[in-house]
């Protein structure tokens, strides 16, 4: 490796490098793993920065995989978005990418997710999503869809929850579903998702090659590669480097964000508008109850404040650093204030 | 409620006697009703007067329409436990009349709405000074918009009995005034209430009751606060900054008022900036999520609750044991198991909170015994938290924390905050190294780096799975007993340096009694009742877990008998000394008095029960 190649801010790629994964060969979860370590290398987030929260699964180990450079903490089932919301509030300068999966966000961490959303709360929340309770060896989670099968031959009887949809009901500010094997897309929606000032929702449907990939799964590698219907084509721009981009007028939009980087969406499903939240419930329900598969950007509102911003926190001076000096009244603060109570 | 206690003999009913500053006032009312506010105005003018007093709401889960009780001691020896003799009774409440009427002392006054309650109840109980007040007539001829009459008809009955005690009306005008401060058309319509209940006992009612109260000098300096408000201050003056939490009975109050001070110091007026994140989460495991969340990133964060929420909670709990990030949980004890009895009291979490989580835990517990140290510890938990990188927790109760209570003005903290072992860039650039868990001091007590730290030493994965010294993953069992053994030594070693047990030694006892909690403020009373029964005492109080075992073990050894007294059924705190001191001789010793009906623990139950063991 060429260690004189750096980032625009002067970090090399193996700062964004992690342990070997120990998942098994072929996992989905490692591509996204890989896509994570490229993106926030090519965006220049200082490594040191990144905080990586998740909760417990198969996707939660894979903080250990990448940025080790970054701040990890594999907290509870379910729970992540909670440690996020503590440690960004505590230190808005830290940039948060929490791993989750199906069962930690769809089952047990459900309320999490949503009020995470709620609160639009700047963060990466990633969901590595295979359908499938994959350490305590393949049960039905409840993203996966009704009729889908098990490999023990057992059937799916109930409806799935779609996180994407949910999200969006709870006003979510960035909603994404990619695929862990379509590379292109997924690094460019991780790029837009760091960018984005609010809560990124990236969906990402990740095979289990152990517990989910046989004849009956509709989350298998050739399921998806069969039923992945894209919405859009997404790319990302960063605000460094708006000069080199020439559109040709018609071909695609662009959504600007605060930061002055801008998503570039080529449309391929016909007029569809990733900032009109009906349309996107709609292209949802639609391509869902065609059994098919919808990847894309679905839904984005830039503009929206984040939990930072509602809370009035300064933007550059974390809570986590002012003293005594700054926290405490001064003694006869604290007398008048008392003086309401003689 | 228990019936009139025939040993009570300290307050004789001779209506010929008087009875200056020692009285037990209860209201019976229903909630709903506004007449906390009327007792708050009575609690505060007897408080401004110079009095000491203690103020008890005894109230039921329910927003309207159900019985509560106000209870108020007033008493010149500064005794503020709750008392089960009531000596004036004010009946206000249909539902609950009957049953008022029979519990109240021996030749006890009664003032009671004549138009709402029946006077055939009285005749049950020919001992009693009665005073029957038609108050809705009264708020009907002179309060003019009916809304509001429900609620006056509380300050009617304040200025009746005001008269009757003879307080000083212009204290009683000062607090309406004081009171309604923010909406000044209601002093005006408050007061008149007030003059309407003094001006019917003027000029109908004869005072036959032995009960006065005159001004005194008692209360110089002293604040009349609710507990969770002092909690609330430990935590700002603490340094504070993150604040997740759910609401729950007793607990909510503490949040509450600690937004309240957050609004008040935090904001800067340069430019609204905030100093402070408050959230309402979604339960009790988002709320422990965050502030562990927090904690972990640096900042001093912390959440309050009860029972319930703890067990919700217990999960994360353990985690931040085990992964050793500072935080900080009051539990507002209430009655468990379940949800119990919510409105009420009890000591019932204190091994909860101890061994909270599974799996092998310890946590360092601060127990408040009183106003004072609720502020106090409130305020320590977060250097104790920071200094030792565990969960630390705050236990008060339902009756410290929701009920009025006298105190000194808290102290101003001299010191500023101990934030532990944190590394910063330039720590790490002279140390040369860095292991988040290994034991460099000795002490048990690792060094820590905050994320964003930007040295290259510093960066490190958190995670409740086993890891070794430097954070890494290992499953391996001689790494994780390591550490965990580790971890237990750490928390061993905070007995002496957490807030010490206090002793009041008397030479000439042979018994020993020993407390902790809301339950001292029984105790000095408790005490000067055996001693003149003959059984003087010496009294050691203990005020953070694990224990200062050497003191408990000294104060076993220079008694023969000593009695726990707790308010709970299983005796948590005895089990977790006959855990610590492991010799019979000494635990041979130990008998116990336990209260657990919910109500404050008060000193005629304790001096009953102690004097009845003291037998055998």
């Amino acid at each position: 490796m060429n260690t004189a190649t750096t980032n625009h801010a002067g970090f090399a790629k193996s700062d964004y490098e992690g342990q070997p994964s120990t998942l098994c060969k072929g996992c989905g979860h490692d591509n996204i793993t890989r896509h994570i370590i490229t993106a926030y290398y090519e965006m220049g987030i200082n490594p040191y920065d990144v905080v990586k929260p998740s909760g417990i699964g198969c996707s939660s180990k894979t903080p250990a995989y990448f940025i080790h450079r970054g701040y990890g903490i594999n907290s509870v089932h379910g729970r992540m978005p909670s440690v996020s919301l503590g440690a960004k509030l505590a230190n808005g300068n830290l940039q948060v990418v929490g791993i989750s999966g199906d069962g930690d966000s769809a089952s047990i961490g459900m309320g999490q997710f949503c009020h995470a959303v709620r609160r639009n709360l700047d963060m990466v929340y990633v969901v590595e999503n295979n359908g499938v309770y994959g350490l305590t060896k393949g049960q039905f989670s409840a993203t996966a869809d009704r009729g889908s099968t098990l490999k023990t031959g057992d059937i799916n009887s109930l409806e799935d929850i779609d996180l994407c949809a949910t999200a969006i009901t709870l006003n979510g500010t960035f909603v994404a579903r990619a695929y862990s094997n379509d590379a292109k897309q997924l690094r460019a929606m991780i790029k837009a998702s760091i960018a984005h000032r609010g809560t990124s929702l990236l969906d990402v449907i990740s095979p289990c090659v152990t517990f989910n990939n046989h004849e009956g799964s509709t989350k298998s590698i050739s399921y998806v590669k069969e039923h992945d219907v894209h919405l859009n084509q997404v790319g990302f721009v960063p605000h460094w480097e708006q000069d080199e981009v020439e559109l040709k007028a018609g071909e695609a939009s662009e959504i600007r964000l605060p930061d002055g980087s801008q998503i570039v969406v080529r449309q391929v499903r016909d007029n569809y508008d990733p900032t009109d939240r009906i349309a996107a419930l709609q292209v949802l329900r639609e391509v869902a109850d065609q059994g098919e598969i919808l990847t894309g950007l679905i839904y984005v509102s830039p503009q929206e404040p984040d939990f930072n911003t509602i809370s009035k926190l300064n933007a550059t001076k974390g809570l986590c650093h002012y003293d005594e000096a700054d926290l405490r009244p001064t003694k006869e603060q604290m007398s008048e204030y008392l003086a309401s109570y003689r | 409620m228990n019936p009139p206690d025939t040993l009570e003999a300290t307050q004789p009913s001779s209506p010929t006697k008087v009875i200056v500053n020692d009285v037990t006032f209860q209201m019976a009312t229903a909630n709903g009703t506004g007449s906390q506010s009327a007792n708050n105005i009575f609690a505060k003018t007897l408080f401004r007067m110079g009095i000491p007093v203690a103020a008890k709401n005894l109230f039921p889960s329910n927003i309207q329409g159900l019985p509560t009780w106000f209870s108020l001691r007033a008493s010149k020896d500064g005794y503020t436990s709750c008392k089960r003799d009531i000596d004036f009774l004010v009946g206000m409440n249909p539902a609950t009349w009957s049953k008022d009427v029979a519990e109240v002392r021996q030749g006890a006054a009664v003032l009671y709405n004549s138009d709402e309650l029946s006077s055939e109840i009285l005749k049950s109980r020919p001992d009693l000074v009665t005073y029957p007040v038609p108050i809705t007539t009264l708020v009907k001829e002179h309060i003019p918009a009916p809304k509001l009459r429900k609620m006056l008809a509380n300050v009617v009955y304040v200025g009746a009995v005001a008269e009757l005690l003879g307080m000083d009306h212009d204290v009683l005008r000062g607090v309406i005034a004081d009171n309604f401060k923010s909406k000044p058309k209601a002093v005006d319509i408050n007061v008149k209430a007030a003059e309407v209940g003094r001006e019917y006992v003027r000029q109908n009612l004869e005072k036959k009751d032995p009960f006065r109260v005159e001004t005194m000098n008692a209360n110089e300096g002293k604040l009349l606060i609710e507990g969770n408000t002092m909690g609330a201050l430990g935590a700002l003056m603490g340094g504070c900054t993150t604040l997740f939490w759910y609401p729950i009975t007793p607990s909510s109050s503490l949040p509450e008022a600690l937004i309240a001070q957050f609004r008040r110091f935090r904001i800067d007026p340069s430019n609204e900036e905030h100093r402070y994140v408050d959230v309402q989460c979604e339960d009790e495991l988002a709320s422990a999520g965050a502030v562990l969340g927090a904690g972990w990133a640096g900042a001093r964060s912390c959440t309050s609750t009860s029972g319930p929420g703890i067990s919700l909670m217990s999960e994360f709990i353990g985690f931040g044991y085990y992964a050793e990030i500072p935080s900080v949980f009051f539990d507002v004890q209430r009655v468990g198991p379940s949800t119990g009895l919510p409105t009420r009291t009890a000591q019932g979490d204190i091994l909860l909170c101890y061994h909270c989580s599974h799996g092998d835990t310890k946590n360092i517990c601060l127990l408040p015994g009183g106003p004072e140290e609720y502020y106090e510890f409130s305020r320590q938990a977060f250097d104790v938290a920071d200094r030792f990188q565990t969960p630390v927790f705050v236990l008060s109760d339902l009756d410290l924390g929701m009920n009025f209570w006298m105190c000194d003005q808290p102290e101003y903290p001299t010191e500023g905050f101990d934030r532990g072992k944190v590394m910063s860039e330039e720590d790490l650039e002279n140390a040369k190294s860095f292991g988040r868990y290994r034991d460099v001091d000795g002490d048990g007590i690792p060094y820590r780096t905050l994320p964003g730290n930007k040295h290259p030493l510093a960066s490190y994965f958190t995670r409740g799975s086993g890891h070794d010294e430097d954070a890494n993953y290992s499953e391996d069992g001689d790494t994780f007993r390591r550490n965990l053994a580790r971890i237990g030594k750490k928390i061993e070693g905070s007995r002496d340096k957490l807030p010490q047990p206090i002793l009041d030694a008397n030479d000439k006892a042979k018994v020993g009694l020993i407390a902790y909690g809301s339950t001292e403020a029984a105790m000095q009373e408790v005490r000067d009742m055996l001693s003149s029964d003959g059984v003087p005492t010496s009294y050691l109080r203990l005020r953070a877990l694990p224990v200062a075992k050497n003191v408990v073990e000294d104060f076993l050894r220079n008694h023969e008998r000593v009695y726990i007294i707790e308010q709970n059924r299983d005796g948590q705190l005895e089990t977790i000394l006959r855990d610590d001191i492991r010799n019979g001789e000494l635990t041979d010793r130990l008998r116990h008095v336990r209260h657990f009906t919910g109500i404050p623990i008060d000193a005629q139950t304790v001096r009953s029960s102690v004097l009845e063991q003291e037998k055998n």
